[in-house]
């Protein structure tokens, strides 16, 4: 845990992926899950978030 | 002696385009062939997504393309994230996504495992399993709207024979319960076969010098099975996971061809309801937002399957 915090911090690309990839995949069960509406009206901005996120962190180093 | 055909080409070279391209660099002569590549795809895929960006902030009708566009900014965004209908559809999608991915990755992992035992006629075996991959989609959603037909339909047929169910009395395509599973189960029986072989690579690229290490030390074939087969096999897996999510997220011809969307909109997978925003009650706006919300879900699905891919290939 301690690893993953220090990737954050020192800008490495491994952590930060993860956090890329847990936001986009947070967005998609937010769209298509049948509970809450108002999750679904903000999946796209999660998703979105996550997927510009992931642009920009794969070119951290590793 | 014979001239080859690079020295017929080079000779038929008029003088002047052959000096001109003496005098090019390696950098400049590579540009040239790949700029016409460059250009194809500028032309067919960034071209448009900017185009559809641009469209999705405004009231554009693809019908009426003499009436004034106006600029609307995130109000068709707003209305697809309110839309109770579209929530539904969505609802649909992930219900056809969990099912088939969570059926073809079990059947197909046992299947793969079965084969990898290499009993006699395997390779015949895998090929028989394999053809249903091979088919079009609109050709196996004609074919099983016939096998699903309730009075001459075999699959009816086959419910009865092991269930006992009159064949007639029930409907997989019109019926509003069952033509949800009726198009998982075409899905299901068209790409098992594709996670098998996904499966298969995995089991094959496991050493057998790990089983017999793991026999040495006595474990169970159950727990060589946990621990060994399963961990190394996973990744493989994984991917077979996010390429069919990918895949099933897009899903459109098998089901048109199957369901329509029907009955209601029941089996209204997204792609079918874009479509019918764009080509049905032509809001072209709109439905330009509504791609774009999907097309972000599908590339941010895809950098994971990416990230995937690489560790698969570290490995």
């Amino acid at each position: 845990m301690s690893s993953f915090l220090d990737g954050l911090i020192r800008l490495r690309r491994g952590p930060w992926e993860m956090v890329a990839s847990i936001l986009i995949g947070l967005g998609v069960v937010m769209l298509m899950q049948p509970f809450v509406m108002g999750l679904y009206t903000y999946s796209f901005i999660v998703i979105l978030t996550g997927t510009v996120m992931f642009l920009i962190v794969s070119h951290f180093p590793e | 002696m014979t001239d080859s055909p690079v020295d017929k080409l080079a000779r038929a070279t008029p003088q002047p385009v052959a000096r001109r391209v003496r005098g090019l660099s390696d950098r400049a002569i590579a540009w040239i062939f790949v700029a016409p590549t460059i250009f194809l795809l500028l032309a067919v895929n960034i071209f448009p997504l900017i185009w559809t960006i641009r469209l999705s902030f405004t009231n554009f009708r693809a019908n009426r393309p003499n009436r004034e566009v106006e600029w609307v900014g995130l109000r068709n965004y707003e209305r697809i994230l309110t839309d109770s209908d579209i929530w539904l559809t969505m609802q649909a999608t992930a219900h056809f996504l969990f099912w088939t991915i969570l059926l073809q990755v079990l059947i197909g992992f046992t299947i793969a495992w079965l084969i990898n035992r290499n009993f006699k006629g395997s390779a015949f075996w895998t090929t028989v399993i394999v053809l249903p991959m091979m088919l079009s989609p609109a050709v196996v959603g004609n074919f099983w709207t016939f096998l699903y037909q309730p009075q001459i339909g075999l699959f009816n047929y086959a419910v009865s024979f092991f269930t006992g169910v009159d064949p007639s009395s029930f409907s997989m395509i019109g019926s509003v319960n069952l033509a949800p599973w009726s198009i998982i189960i075409v899905d299901t029986w068209m790409w098992t076969p594709f996670v098998m072989l996904i499966c298969l690579a995995g089991l094959r690229s496991i050493p057998d010098s790990i089983y017999e290490a793991a026999e040495v030390d006595r474990a169970s074939p159950w727990r060589q099975f946990w621990t060994i087969t399963v961990p190394m096999v996973l990744p493989f897996l994984m991917l077979a996971v996010l390429f069919r999510g990918i895949e099933n997220f897009k899903m459109f011809d098998l089901v048109v061809q199957l369901t329509g969307g029907g009955p209601g909109s029941i089996t209204e997978l997204t792609s079918i309801n874009l479509k019918r925003e764009a080509f049905e009650k032509w809001r072209t706006g709109y439905a330009s937002a509504y791609a774009i919300i999907l097309f972000v879900t599908v590339f941010g699905l895809a950098s994971i399957y990416v990230k995937a891919l690489n560790k698969v290939k570290e490995r």
